[in-house]
């Protein structure tokens, strides 16, 4: 299914999400992103510890209320989730968590669970397509007869899937995945990764993936956006931004994957520490631990211009 | 423990156990609790006289006819501890079935919807919490006109605050758990997110707290009694018999039994309810009993 | 015991629970060297580092020898252990955050063991842990004995860990996923120290790890394990390249990126 050009699924414009300290200013966690998702497409998310991609899915999702700027999902506001019931049309974006032991109740049938999300879709207008928790668990690689189980006779990695098939019986048409993988065993966290791209996929569904696994994001998502200290540095075709990075930040990143090619090679190191994000630097927020900051770097912070780089060695 | 044929075939019983259940604590605390529940049930049939029958030799120590001796007036003080089982027990288990209910449903509404409803029921439970829990039993009790039943809504009001604050504290964890916020995101009203998701997992340790609060609430009804706040005369209630004692310290045996039917019913419930918290624990069930071998 | 290993381990057996955990595992490091110990979880690999210290679980039976210089570590009464572990034989522990006591200073951390095992005084302790920081690079060590954990980052504390670890100049360094909570370019600089330290102190390092890129990155040997058993052992570079063991290719060919590199 190609991607419509014209109307994104998702578009964030200049969000910014605060945490608010006692006797201080607030925090920003996300400082000004942008960002759009289109039907059928995979955005990957990557960043390190820090850089607000967590609270972004979040906000994204309506668990986190937004300071400023916009979350538009299909046409409909984004609002945070209160007391009050979810906006059914909103029900259409879903997330998976990072927690597989977290994500599901302990004391329900994966069952009953998975048939909550049966009943959001058909709660939001949608025409019942007779779908039941057991097919759901048997498309994401599990028997039907799991679902007279309970959670805890599962390990991680099938907790997740039945987490994602949760997500998927609500038929949602955005599906975030807040470091989905992150808590997986080494061999479970591609499967799931490769899972949960073809079933977005498959169902014309956009998937934001948010993950600090960046071997992974390159396989699984279309397009990548590279954030740093609350804020978007690089976005662009995977394939692209892989093969070429143009910020700084892109390029430390990639040059400090260790590539298991056994040839005992050290990594590339990235000196200094990521700045408390409450005291971000003046100016370019990379350029204190910059490679090839340059005069002026320290006071005009660059914005994220057309061309998917937020650097002024490339500015027009 | 004796290895009698009859310890013996105790022990096989042992084994057919859950874990937990297998120290002596645990058993101990089962059986007697499981005696004095057959008592609340039977003592009508079990006790020897009439319980407010005034027809024996007054004052008599223990001896053929009245194993726990006579009070002053002539009643059998065994057939009275027998028949206050049928008052303390059930009504213990009636304040803490009350006061869990309450506090739970103030604390679960504390700790899901935050804000003003967190701090109203918290100020008042801080309120009641700044009291000595005793006194301002007593006072209530003594506000209400001194009656069993209005002793009972004394403890209650001293007794909910302790529950609304563990339920807040266990709701406010899991309201921010990966499978409650799932279920908000799937369309999940408040209530259907607290009643699905949150209650079923904060019940365990509600119900550890619970057990081990019988003790407490038979206590404190005793001790309302005793004071001449809750049950009235001629009523056989164990505290007011223990206050009958401390009048005739001679003879001993007014008060020391029903003293000791407090003790060890308390003492039941407190087993009972360790037992239940290990159980629930998976990081206590797996070291009991562990230690360290080297083999070849 | 063959010339030349620091630790050797031979037909390592540990039984956990009425489960059998290792079933015969067969090992050696040698000084300067960095041995990889790869597998998944479950595999086994945590345990034998844990032997290796005598930190198993209670209730754990083991068979075999763990020889740190001749001694078999497994037969040795607990005091000796002691005497051995922090001294000659040391550990670096997967999180950070965990690793460290929250409510001791850094300088006492790094001091106590150090006092005990090497009876310093105060002073010269001290001056061994500015040392030490210095050695892993953490700006200001003076200062820095002063503080407390939470006030560094999490590779600044896996830094700090190593730094502890390695204060009575141990023969063997036991790291049991060092890296893995760490973000990627931390995870670098973590990775260049572990690599420099081993070849300026000839340490013997036994890397325990899931990540087959940091056991590229760094290790020399290469052991793979998988339920209980050590599958496949060699240098890192023919292992990660050419795989003899059926298990070690799957391995392999389930890692990301593998088929483009």
């Amino acid at each position: 299914m190609t991607p419509d050009p014209t109307a994104p699924l998702l578009s964030v414009d200049d969000l910014v999400v605060q945490y608010h300290r006692p006797g201080a200013s607030p925090t920003r966690a996300v400082a000004g992103v942008s960002l759009q998702v289109r039907a059928g497409e995979v955005v990957g998310l990557v960043g390190e510890s820090g850089c607000g991609k967590s609270t972004l899915a979040r906000a994204v999702c309506g668990l986190t209320p937004a300071a400023e700027g916009r979350i538009t999902y299909d046409g409909t506001q984004v609002r945070p989730l209160r007391v009050r019931r979810r906006d059914p049309a909103l029900t259409g974006v879903q997330m998976v968590f990072q927690d597989p032991y977290g994500s599901l109740n302990p004391r329900r049938r994966v069952g009953a669970q998975i048939a909550d999300g049966i009943r959001t879709a058909t709660g939001r207008g949608e025409a019942a397509d007779g779908a039941t928790p057991e097919d759901l668990l048997t498309r994401v690689g599990l028997s039907a007869e799991a679902a007279e189980r309970y959670p805890q006779e599962f390990s991680g990695g099938q907790r997740q899937r039945i987490a994602i098939a949760r997500a998927l019986a609500a038929r949602p048409r955005l599906l975030v995945g807040d470091e989905p993988i992150s808590a997986l065993d080494a061999s479970a966290q591609l499967q799931v990764a490769t899972l949960m791209r073809s079933l977005a996929v498959e169902s014309g569904a956009g998937l934001l993936f948010i993950s600090h696994d960046l071997s992974v994001v390159r396989l699984i998502a279309d397009r990548i956006a590279v954030m740093y200290l609350g804020r978007i540095v690089e976005t662009g075709p995977t394939a692209e931004v892989w093969a070429d990075p143009r910020h700084p930040y892109t390029r430390a990143l990639l040059a400090a994957v260790p590539k298991p090619d056994g040839a005992g090679v050290l990594p590339a190191e990235l000196p200094g520490d990521v700045p408390d994000p409450a005291e971000p630097p003046t100016g370019c927020r990379f350029h204190p631990r910059c490679p090839q900051a340059f005069d002026g770097c320290d006071r005009e912070e660059p914005q994220l211009i057309a061309g998917g780089v937020a650097c002024r060695l490339y500015a027009a | 423990m004796k290895r009698s044929p009859e310890g013996r075939a105790k022990f096989s019983l042992l084994r057919r156990l859950p874990p937990a259940w297998r120290r002596p604590l645990a058993v101990t605390g089962g059986l007697v609790a499981v005696f004095w529940l057959v008592i609340v049930v039977a003592a009508p049939l079990l006790a020897p006289h009439d319980p407010l029958a005034q027809d024996l030799p007054r004052l008599a120590a223990p001896g053929a006819g009245h194993w726990f001796g006579t009070d002053e007036l002539g009643r059998d003080v065994l057939s009275r501890v027998l028949y206050g089982a049928r008052v303390s027990i059930p009504l213990a288990l009636l304040l803490v079935a009350m006061s869990l209910l309450v506090g739970g449903v103030l604390g679960a509404c504390a700790g899901f919807f935050g804000r003003w409803v967190d701090e109203t029921v918290m100020r008042i439970a801080d309120l009641v919490f700044a009291f000595p829990t005793v006194i301002l039993a007593m006072v209530v009790a003594a506000a209400l006109g001194a009656s069993l039943q209005n002793a009972v809504l004394a403890v209650l009001v001293v007794s909910w605050p302790s529950y609304a604050r563990v339920t807040r504290g266990l709701v406010m964890g899991l309201r921010n758990r990966e499978f409650v916020l799932s279920g908000r995101l799937l369309g999940f009203s408040a209530w259907r997110s607290l009643r699905v998701d949150i209650l079923p997992n904060v019940l365990g340790p509600l119900l550890v707290l619970a057990t081990l609060d019988i003790g407490t609430a038979t206590l404190l009804l005793s001790g309302l009694s005793f004071l001449g706040l809750g049950a009235k005369p001629p009523t056989a209630e164990w505290g007011a018999m223990v206050a009958d004692g401390t009048q005739q310290f001679d003879k001993w045996w007014i008060g020391v039994f029903p003293g000791l039917a407090i003790l060890t019913v308390v003492l039941a419930f407190n087993f009972l309810g360790d037992t239940l918290r290990d159980a629930l624990d998976p990081g206590t069930a797996r070291t009991i009993g562990a230690e360290k071998e080297r083999v070849g | 015991m063959t010339a030349g290993n620091v630790l050797e381990i031979s037909g390592l057996t540990l039984d956990l629970g009425g489960r059998r955990i290792l079933g015969g595992v067969d090992l050696a490091v040698r000084p300067g060297q960095v041995h990889g110990l790869a597998g998944e979880s479950g595999s086994g690999k945590t345990m034998t580092g844990l032997a290796a210290l005598g930190l198993l679980p209670p209730g754990a039976r083991t068979g075999g020898r763990i020889e740190l210089e001749g001694t078999d570590l497994l037969t040795l009464p607990p005091r000796q252990l002691a005497a051995l572990r922090g001294r000659s034989v040391s550990m670096v522990f997967q999180d950070p955050s965990t690793s460290l006591h929250p409510m001791l200073s850094i300088g006492h951390q790094l001091t106590d063991h150090l006092r005990h095992h090497l009876k310093l005084n105060r002073r010269a302790a001290k001056e061994r842990a500015a040392e030490l920081l210095t050695q892993v690079r953490i700006p200001n060590p003076l200062e820095a004995l002063g503080r407390y954990p939470h006030q560094f980052s999490g590779g600044m504390r896996q830094r700090i860990a190593i730094a502890i670890a390695l204060a009575c100049e141990p023969k063997v360094l036991i790291a049991d996923e060092p890296t893995t909570a760490l973000d990627v370019t931390v995870q670098a600089g973590v990775l260049r120290l572990l690599r420099g330290l081993c070849d300026e102190l000839g340490l013997a390092v036994l890397l325990v790890t899931h990540d087959l890129g940091v056991m590229s990155a760094i290790a020399d040997e290469v052991s793979v394990m998988r339920h209980g058993l050590v599958v496949e052992t060699g240098p890192r570079g023919r292992v990660l390249t050419e795989p003899r063991h059926e298990y070690t290719r799957q391995l392999l060919d389930a890692l990301p990126g593998r088929s483009t590199v």
